[in-house]
């Protein structure tokens, strides 16, 4: 460490990187070695700051550092080498990049007189990571280092948050040639502002607006758990009598367990929650970005609704759906200058129109409920789900793939905290849940992580149970089986005559023996009767990894579905019902 | 609806290549486009020149600010301003050919700036407008090559794009 009385210490390019790192707060690098980045691995090795956790595959490095920045709030770092190192961690920078995640990604890069020359193992990262980064850099000069790393990470952790890439040459990390250390506090860019509070004239606006409703609704996405703004939503909301939808992102970010709370939208969203967006006639959209997933078709999208938007990123106002009232800036200082300007003055709540509008919410409540048939003798997904939701008293972090299962725990599992449901919403990525769940468990040893998946999509990374094993990540995998890529067969059933094509998983592994040959536990579960005792089984065994292989019910559809092309309300209930 | 853009942008390298790439990844359309550093060597100043409607250019001015290397940006079809381009057109002339060039490169307010045997290179600075202009007035003349810079744009009056 450096004080005033000393001269900077003077540190290899490899150093400065890892000093950098510790003076961040970095505890965890997620990261695979290779012949570019073996000084910086050396410099790792020298000092005791910064641990180093070695997957299998880079893409779930990219992924755990994701999944702990969901969890965390704080930026996750992957090191990765030149070449197939940096092309392996793409899959998990547009991961992040979609649904807005902080993470710097460093990746090695060949010697800087080489580029160009087509070298081994050389790969142009940044013009392959362009479109998929909030930022990316080269480092130039060895000393500038320190300097990058912070600008690194207050690009990625600031604004609308995002993934930064660090491309470093072999050459500036050689240990022999050292130079001042000195790690900025802090960077100030003429060309990036990203604190935006938002305009006080529209925040009034909009609470006028929203005094004045009758028939309001609370859209709440994925940029209120990164703005950190629940309480201050929650509060706001129960004031001013809002029913309140989360998106896919932003579940937790109202407690599902109020009674407010009137599930999440969209394609699979709930009935009431869709009727009450159609219906409206102000939508207060915070931190949410009207995805093609929300909307539906467009044209079709919520006729008479004033809306109200607040978002950090000004493309991501009018983008699709044009709002009346944007707001542009942080979700937690406007929610904040909101509650204070309702504190002054009194504005009066309609509350007879609101009392027919929530009446009108219970009856659309009783419509479907999320009901499901569980008499059925095959095991039901969703009661799997509610299973794992009261074994872990609805508090565990839970991660995901992306397809049936997804929607499952989505629908089933209610999240009352922030920063619990951690999934790929904007890229879909299969293969996230096995290594999310264990950049979680890493963080948080003592929190239960459970990761919430299907037999096509851990198979894209079952070669982190090694690292599993290695770092005793003991994380709680449940495997809905169903034989079938399950929304890929849900889609041909309905649009394709049950045409399965390529959606049969032919030729699965035993899981539970392949759970044992890492060296976890297996727990396998064909009836409806062995549920219970498996997932008392798997829950009591607090310091092994347990796969729970779970044979659902193969049939089964994710309902409600919004129907293609139509508006928010146009819904398939069942196999055979429809709005 | 047709937009000049003018961005200043951090003159590092891979900047333009982020403004190029944005508008190839979200499937604008770029009619012409130039860039050169400014007074301040820091800086470089681009214009872009664009198409589409309302909501399209508010995205592609939206999408443009978020790049973290442009620092400023204006859109100057919204104001009064003053748009030059310059072309070089190489012409082949025979004898007879030659003064009608000329006449024709005079009335245009171009200049003669090369000459050979065969060939004459006119050099014409206007709006683009005013270049399509004089290619067609040279109907008849066989053109051999035309190079066009692409728009440049500044403000009209005490409006300026700077920091």
């Amino acid at each position: 460490m450096t004080s005033q009385n000393t001269q900077p210490e003077l540190l290899s390019g490899g150093a400065m990187l890892i000093r950098a790192l510790a003076d961040e707060g970095v505890e965890y690098v997620y990261g695979y070695p290779g012949g570019a980045v073996l000084h910086i691995y050396d410099a790792m090795f020298q000092q005791h700051q910064v641990k180093h956790v070695l997957v299998r595959h880079e893409q779930a490095a990219t992924h755990m550092a994701d999944a702990y920045a969901r969890a965390s709030g704080k930026a996750g770092v992957v090191l990765v080498t030149s070449g197939p190192g940096a092309t392996n961690a793409v899959t998990g920078i547009a991961t992040a990049y979609m649904d807005s995640i902080p993470m710097v990604v460093i990746c090695g890069q060949v010697m800087s007189h080489l580029i160009g020359d087509d070298a081994f193992q050389e790969t142009d990262m940044l013009g392959i990571s362009r479109p998929i980064v909030k930022h990316n850099m080269s480092v130039r000069r060895p000393e500038d280092i320190p300097y990058l790393v912070k600008k690194a990470f207050y690009i990625a952790q600031s604004g609308r948050p995002g993934p930064v890439v660090l491309d470093i040459p072999k050459d500036m990390t050689i240990p022999s040639q050292k130079f001042p250390y000195e790690y900025p506090k802090e960077i100030k860019l003429r060309s990036y502002n990203p604190n935006a509070k938002g305009h006080p004239g529209q925040i009034k606006k909009a609470l006028t607006t929203l005094l004045a409703a009758k028939k309001p609704v609370l859209y709440a996405g994925g940029g209120v758990i990164l703005g950190q703004a629940s309480d201050e939503l929650t509060l706001l909301a129960r004031k001013l009598n809002l029913p309140v939808t989360n998106t896919l992102m932003g579940l937790g970010a109202y407690p599902a367990s109020d009674p407010q709370f009137i599930g999440m939208l969209g394609m699979h969203g709930s009935y009431e929650a869709n009727q009450v967006m159609h219906n409206a006639d102000v939508i207060f959209a915070v931190g949410a970005r009207f995805d093609d997933r929300v909307t539906n078709a467009t044209k079709k999208f919520c006729p008479n609704a004033t809306i109200i938007h607040i978002d950090i990123d000004p493309a991501s106002i009018s983008k699709t759906i044009n709002a009346h009232i944007p707001i542009v800036g942080l979700v937690k200082p406007v929610l904040q200058e909101m509650l204070h300007q309702l504190e002054k003055n009194q504005g009066e709540l309609d509350q007879d129109a609101l009392g027919q509008w929530w009446q009108q919410i219970q009856q659309w409540r009783e419509v479907h409920g999320g009901r499901y048939d569980s008499s059925a003798s095959h095991l039901k997904p969703q009661a799997v789900i509610e299973a794992v939701h009261r074994h872990t008293k609805g508090d565990a972090y839970v991660t995901s793939d992306v397809g049936q299962h997804q929607m499952f725990a989505a629908q089933y599992y209610k999240f009352d905290k922030p920063n619990r449901w951690i999934n790929s919403g904007g890229l879909g990525t299969m293969g996230f849940g096995l290594p999310a769940a264990m950049g979680v468990k890493l963080h948080y040893p003592d929190a239960e992580v459970v990761c919430v998946t299907g037999e096509g999509s851990i198979q894209m990374n079952i070669q982190e149970l090694s690292t599993c094993k290695q770092y005793g990540l003991n994380v709680k995998i449940i495997n809905l089986n169903n034989g079938y890529l399950g929304m890929v067969k849900q889609w041909q059933d309905m649009n394709y005559d049950s045409r399965y094509s390529s959606s049969y998983m032919d030729s699965l592994p035993d899981f539970v023996k392949l759970a044992e040959a890492y060296g976890h536990v297996g727990i396998r579960v064909t009836k409806a009767e062995e549920l219970e005792p498996a997932l008392e089984r798997a829950f009591a065994l607090k310091d092994k990894l347990v796969f729970l292989d779970i044979h659902v019910d193969p049939t089964e559809h994710v309902y409600p579905m919004q129907i293609p092309g139509g508006a928010m309300n146009e819904m398939f209930l069942s196999k055979t019902e429809r709005t | 609806m047709r937009h000049i853009l003018s961005v200043l942008l951090e003159n590092e390298s891979g900047a333009l290549a982020r403004v190029v790439g944005l508008f190839a990844q979200r499937g604008y359309n770029i009619d012409s486009l130039t860039v050169a550093a400014t007074e301040d060597p820091t800086i470089s100043r681009l214009t872009l020149v664009t198409r589409g409607d309302d909501q399209v250019i508010e995205q592609i001015t939206k999408q443009l600010h978020k790049l973290i290397e442009v620092v400023k940006l204006a859109d100057l079809s919204e104001s009064a301003h003053i748009e030059r381009e310059l072309m070089m057109v190489k012409v082949k002339t025979t004898a007879e050919q030659r003064e009608e060039v000329k006449r024709c490169a005079d009335i245009f307010r171009g200049q003669i700036i090369d000459i050979t045997a065969n060939t004459y290179t006119i050099q014409v600075v206007g709006t683009s407008d005013k270049l399509e202009a004089f290619i067609e007035a040279l109907s008849g003349i066989q053109i051999l090559e035309t190079v066009r810079s692409g728009v440049s744009g500044i403000s009209r009056g005490e409006r300026t794009l700077s920091l």
